[in-house]
């Protein structure tokens, strides 16, 4: 069997294990659709000015599809390497032959067909039942941002769950370094109102730039294929800070207690 | 050849030094039996053979490879069996080694991984609902999905009930008949009399013996006889055996029992005392065992 094929099975086995594991799917999939519903409910028939008139469910709905990448990408990601190094099972891995970019890939690879799924669970249900309107012309913009932003938060959460110390501190840590970045990078309301100070902090980070990425595709305004560049350079700059610290950081054995 | 060639090893983790020039060799197809106490160096050489960690001086070959440089064509011929090594908890036993055969290019069938682990009844049912002797055969089941050479076991019946070790050791005894060279780190000595074609006991750092169960330190040499004399009498002048006597006895330890036994029993019947509970026996794996451990404790 070659490394590809090796890749590909790693990612069939990673999807059995997280659909089998009800913790993980409920959260991942629950919070962004639960979200959806809330916020979409309480805000129906709502149009927003400021954005060209957009219905307030087609602004949310990036937003939500922002939230979901990193819940799979960063979120399950961090807290998954992070527990599979303390129980010992990346250094059994490390005792076969498997190559470490084979077994990488497949963790990488299974968190993008979550956010995939994800991705088309949450405009479906969006378009189905909210009227949200989707852009067409903007499709290519819209999935460039949402690969790319993949990479960047799979990247990042690798580099993440090398500075958690164990199992337990995981959780906390990963959702700590990313819970406040949520509420200033207008995923759950537009900030177009808010200080400048804290919208300019939003915007260094990536999660911000992710969900401003894929807004713009779902703009009225947005002419074009829907490429934001300053979005998607900014997460690029931000998925080679990200590769390079996952390198240095990555760990196989547990931390000594 | 031998799969297994260590000299003059050493490892140091600032200014300790863990193993400190340390010599062995492993034939093919044996089992080697490494002893030796928690904080000896004992799991810093077998990590330093399976490549998890890098020597600090000295020259080790296994199966004709450099350990520390990570090769992939070395961890395709060997299986390593560690302690305390999750397994992802939502697969299946068949789903986890179908995994795991994957990483192999001479994988072992997935039947017989299960057949030879006695784990077929649990085939179908998931990681996490495994008790931990079943969880500790899969362990070894994973170890051999790569059909390796040589298989490094860690203390692979910890845990285990008496049927479930003796099972254990059915296996592995199984695996040398193949041909297959174990490495064996265990507390349990009966399981190092019962596996081990040699013994090494590693003690402080340095191997303080080395060599077959049954002969190692002078054990076959050595033969005790213990008895209970009654207080009031003076033994009889037995040169050349070491003489201990204990509250409840004493013990002789000698190399010529022959001669001891019969300075003893001849003393007795002249005075018409029974030496009560009177035995013959020679020292156990363990009594060798600890005198040495406790020796080189003590050398510190």
């Amino acid at each position: 069997m070659n490394d590809a094929a090796i890749a590909a099975r790693q990612v069939r086995f990673e999807q059995k294990a997280f659909w089998r594991n009800p913790a993980g799917a409920v959260f991942t999939f629950a919070f962004p659709l639960l979200f959806l519903v809330i916020f979409s409910t309480l805000n129906s028939g709502m149009r927003i000015e400021e954005r060209g008139n957009i219905s307030f469910v087609t602004f949310f709905v990036p937003g939500i599809v922002a939230f979901g990448l990193v819940s799979a990408c960063y979120t399950n990601l961090a807290i998954r390497m992070t527990i599979s190094r303390d129980f010992g099972i990346l250094k059994r891995v490390r005792g076969t032959p498997v190559p470490t970019w084979a077994y990488l890939a497949g963790q990488v690879a299974s968190s993008v067909i979550i956010t995939f799924i994800l991705f088309f669970l949450t405009v479906g249900l969006g378009v189905v039942a909210f009227g949200v309107e989707f852009r067409t012309g903007t499709a290519a913009g819209l999935f460039a941002t949402l690969a790319l932003g993949a990479a960047c938060f799979c990247a990042l959460g690798l580099a993440v769950s090398g500075m958690c110390p164990n199992a337990d501190a995981a959780p906390a840590i990963v959702n700590f370094s990313i819970f406040p970045l949520l509420f200033v990078s207008g995923i759950f309301f537009p900030l177009d109102n808010a200080p400048a100070w804290l919208t300019a902090v939003g915007k260094v980070f990536p999660m911000q730039q992710l969900a401003d990425g894929l807004q713009y595709a779902f703009d009225p305004r947005t002419t074009g294929l829907g490429f934001n560049a300053r979005d998607l350079w900014s997460l690029l700059a931000w998925t080679v800070a990200g590769s390079v610290l996952a390198v240095r950081l990555f760990r196989w054995d547990p931390v000594k207690k | 050849m031998a799969a297994i060639r260590v000299r003059d090893l050493r490892k140091s983790y600032g200014a300790m030094e863990a193993v400190r020039g340390v010599d062995f060799d492993v034939e093919e197809g044996e089992v080697f039996g490494f002893l030796g106490p928690n904080g000896a160096g004992k799991t810093t050489t077998v990590e330093i053979l399976e490549g998890y960690r890098q020597r600090s001086a000295g020259e080790v070959t296994v199966l004709g490879h450099d350990p520390a440089k990570g090769e992939r064509a070395l961890r395709e011929r060997i299986g390593i069996v560690l302690q305390e090594t999750g397994v992802e908890r939502f697969l299946t036993v068949a789903e986890v080694l179908e995994l795991y055969c994957g990483y192999y290019p001479r994988p072992r069938a997935v039947d017989e991984l299960l057949t030879l682990t006695g784990l077929e009844d649990k085939r179908n049912e998931v990681v996490k609902e495994l008790s931990g002797g079943q969880r500790r055969r899969l362990d070894l089941a994973l170890g051999l999905a790569g059909d390796p050479d040589l298989v490094f076991l860690d203390e692979p019946t910890t845990g285990f009930d008496p049927t479930a070790r003796r099972e254990a050791w059915e296996v592995i005894r199984n695996l040398r008949s193949l041909g297959k060279t174990i490495f064996l780190t265990t507390h349990y000595m009966d399981e190092a009399q019962h596996l081990a074609d040699r013994v090494a006991v590693i003690a402080a750092g340095r191997i303080v013996a080395a060599g077959p169960p049954d002969r190692l330190a002078g054990r076959n040499r050595a033969t005790e006889i213990r008895f209970t004399a009654p207080p009031d009498h003076r033994l009889p002048d037995l040169a050349g055996a070491s003489v201990t006597a204990l509250d409840r006895g004493v013990v002789v330890r000698t190399d010529d029992p022959t001669a001891v036994l019969h300075v003893v029993t001849g003393w007795a019947l002249e005075r018409g005392v029974t030496l009560d509970g009177l035995t013959v026996s020679r020292p156990t794996l363990e009594d060798v065992y600890l005198e040495l451990t406790a020796e080189a404790a003590n050398g510190q």
